[in-house]
């Protein structure tokens, strides 16, 4: 049994990184949404497996939360953002997505140098889990990096938050306490990018970042 | 039951900030926001007449006390300008007065937060506490929801979380590395129980996670080149915040990486976290004393300023030993007042002259003798001139270091240097010579300008004995 719920592990967190660069490509904002939502729901079988696994019904919890909020409310009310500030047309990427896929994959064989060797005393499952999870934290700080749109690089941030839950639970035994305040962060950090988002369309008329850059103290 | 002052810094802001919240009127609120903000320094102080013990999540040491006392007191001299500062925004419909109500409340949950983050025994709670320390202060960065306020707030919140995300996935991987040692559970996250057996806990875990941790903490430190946020976040709020995120949130962000320094300290077989710490401080020293001179911005001027002295402080602290640290925190504290201080006058400054803009100020000395002489007394500290306290910590730092590592040490007192030439090239503009732009007189507070600068001056001459004690103790229990 071992091995199987070992395999079962190793392949939730590897379609969370499969996940993370299908994100990358996609360049309509409605995509990039389900794409999301899959994210998040993969997450959320992910951290259930490492529950019944390690025997931690806490976890379960964890994994309602990131399957009620980052897997259905939070995708809905962008997917409402979006339609109510009309801009469903194309994203621009500041990268193009052959570039952007070959800096992806340097940046998953980065994490798994790094986290492979460092981790060699530590047992497998937590091994492969963090490392898959630095892949995901990196790409999803990539796809931050490679749109101009407000409401794409939230989606890369939250998509990096979801790597930062898996590191968490594939840590074993983490206290309770940290996974509610991840998720109760990724609540208000929402928040804050709803209101953000809305003051934005009202003072410029549009949620493209670099409409934001035109004016800085130092220029005029 | 006792009176528990540990659970009071705690208490009192988050009470405060519920009561702010509902209740209306600027009068009212904003000298409850003093009064609020004067309790919690006052038990801050009490700290020190009985300490408290420390529980499995709320902790008191002698580092701890230090930056507690620290942040309370400006907090409070902070909100006594903020009185003033707020009185005149509104007079000029800058601001409306729901978000005062707003501007009051979230000024107690940052205090709230910052607190919180210094007394947090677990390191899952301490990092909880200093990501609602930046979201409070986006929010904050953010409220005159002008074109300019909004970019600062955005890039802030972006550059933030990154920096967030990065020192929790740090945060994770020390609980990894205690693990196998301590055992599952809460315990693996204490300061306390992680102090104790950090010498056996796996080295290349700890290695990877000081790299997220110093990479993380170090955005919200801003240390170059993670520090692309803080000029603007400093030149779009109100001032007040920018006197409170200068003084205050920087060194909380600063208090977070030095308690993991400690820990890797403790580690024979770990990499020593000095030489990368001295690396980012010279770099952001020289990097921002070079960008002072294109500033045209007022408040931008002293942010970039603000950059350049962390990099002083990490530097100082990156080499260690008692005397080193000892420099490095007389130097934190010393910038925290100084640089508040400056940022009192700034503000009304700004009031008077209408904009921030260096070019439509002048002669300050002139139209307004004592905010303008203010401001020069206050640059004259920060650019590090005896007899004040800034040029005391300034050479310690530089004398303690000398002696070990001549080449860094040159490194940094040419950027001290470039960065005076800077602050003065513009002084000159801003206090002296032809008086442009309006000459009203200001309707200013001067008593916590005045109150920081005072002290400043009296530690560049005499350093209380008991004060010295207490430094030296924090300074051997930083390794």
């Amino acid at each position: 049994m071992r091995g199987l719920s070992f395999d079962i592990a190793h392949m939730l967190a590897g379609s969370l990184v499969l996940v993370s660069f299908m994100q990358l490509y996609q360049d309509r904002l409605y995509a990039l949404l389900n794409i999301y939502a899959l994210h998040a729901l993969i997450l959320a079988m992910s951290v259930a497996w490492q529950a019944f696994v390690q025997d931690a019904p806490h976890l379960y919890l964890t994994a309602v939360i990131a399957l009620v909020f980052k897997a259905i409310v939070i995708p809905t009310a962008l997917h409402k953002i979006i339609v109510k500030l009309g801009i469903h047309r194309e994203i621009e990427t500041v990268v193009g997505v052959g570039p952007a896929m070959l800096l992806g994959m340097g940046l998953v064989a980065l994490s798994m140098v790094v986290m492979l060797r460092v981790t060699a005393k530590a047992d497998p499952l937590a091994r492969e889990d963090l490392a898959f999870a630095l892949s995901v934290v990196l790409l999803g700080l990539l796809m931050m990096v490679t749109r101009r749109n407000a409401v794409s690089q939230v989606i890369g941030f939250m998509s990096l938050e979801n790597g930062l839950v898996l590191a968490a639970t594939g840590a074993k035994g983490m206290p309770l306490v940290v996974e509610i305040s991840v998720a109760f962060s990724v609540l208000i950090a929402f928040i804050v990018i709803g209101i953000f988002l809305f003051r934005i369309r009202e003072r410029f008329d549009t949620v493209d970042v670099q409409a934001l850059d035109r004016f800085r103290g130092e220029r005029r | 039951m006792t009176f528990d002052a540990l659970a009071g810094v705690l208490l009192i802001p988050a009470l405060a900030a519920c009561l702010l919240a509902a209740l209306p009127g600027y009068r009212l609120t904003s000298r409850l926001n003093v009064l609020a903000t004067f309790l919690t320094c006052a038990t801050a102080v009490s700290l020190f007449v009985v300490e408290p013990r420390s529980g499995p999540y709320l902790l008191v040491d002698d580092l701890n006390k230090v930056f507690i006392v620290l942040t309370t007191f400006v907090s409070f001299t902070t909100s006594v300008f903020s009185a003033s500062y707020i009185g005149h925004e509104i007079k000029i419909g800058r601001l409306k007065p729901t978000y005062v109500r707003f501007y009051h409340a979230m000024y107690q949950v940052l205090m709230f937060a910052m607190n919180l983050a210094l007394v947090a025994n677990n390191i899952g709670l301490m990092w909880v506490a200093i990501e609602m320390a930046t979201l409070t202060t986006v929010l904050m960065v953010g409220i005159y929801r002008t074109h300019e306020a909004l970019e600062a707030a955005w890039k802030y919140f972006i550059l933030g979380s990154v920096g967030i995300a990065l020192a929790l996935f740090g945060t994770i991987l020390v609980y990894m590395a205690a693990r196998p040692v301590i055992g599952e559970g809460p315990e693996a996250m204490v300061w306390t129980t992680l102090v104790t057996r950090a010498a056996t806990f796996d080295p290349a875990l700890l290695n990877v996670a000081f790299v997220f941790l110093l990479l993380g903490y170090g955005t919200k430190v801003g240390l170059a080149p993670l520090h692309a946020w803080l000029p603007d976040a400093h030149a779009e709020g109100p001032t007040p915040i920018s006197a409170v995120l200068s003084g205050l949130l920087l060194n909380v962000a600063l208090y977070a990486l030095l308690r993991f320094k400690m820990l890797l300290a403790l580690n024979p077989a770990a990499i020593a976290p000095g030489p990368l710490m001295v690396t980012m401080g010279l770099i952001s020293c020289v990097f921002a004393a070079f960008m002072l001179y294109r500033r045209r911005d007022i408040k931008r001027m002293f942010a970039y300023s603000s950059i350049e002295h962390m990099g002083i402080i990490v530097f100082a602290f990156g080499m260690g030993g008692p005397l080193a640290n000892f420099a490095g925190l007389l130097h934190m504290t010393m910038h925290s007042l100084t640089k508040s201080a400056i940022f009192f006058a700034v503000g009304h400054i700004a009031q008077v002259k209408g904009t921030q803009k260096i070019a439509d100020m002048g002669g300050l000395t002139v139209t307004n003798p004592v905010l303008g002489w203010g401001l020069v007394l206050g640059v004259v500290a920060i650019a590090g001139l005896p007899p004040l306290g800034i040029f005391m910590s300034e050479f310690l730092v530089v004398s303690s270091t000398f002696a070990r590592s001549p080449w860094l040490t040159i490194i940094l007192v040419f950027g001290i240097l470039v960065a005076l030439g800077g602050l003065f090239l513009r002084l000159n503009t801003i206090a002296f010579g032809e008086p442009r732009g309006p000459t009203a007189p200001a309707d200013a507070s001067y008593v916590p300008m005045f109150a920081h600068l005072a002290i400043v001056f009296m530690a560049g001459i005499y350093m209380p004995p008991a004060l010295v004690t207490g430094f030296q103790n924090v300074a051997r229990l930083l390794g």
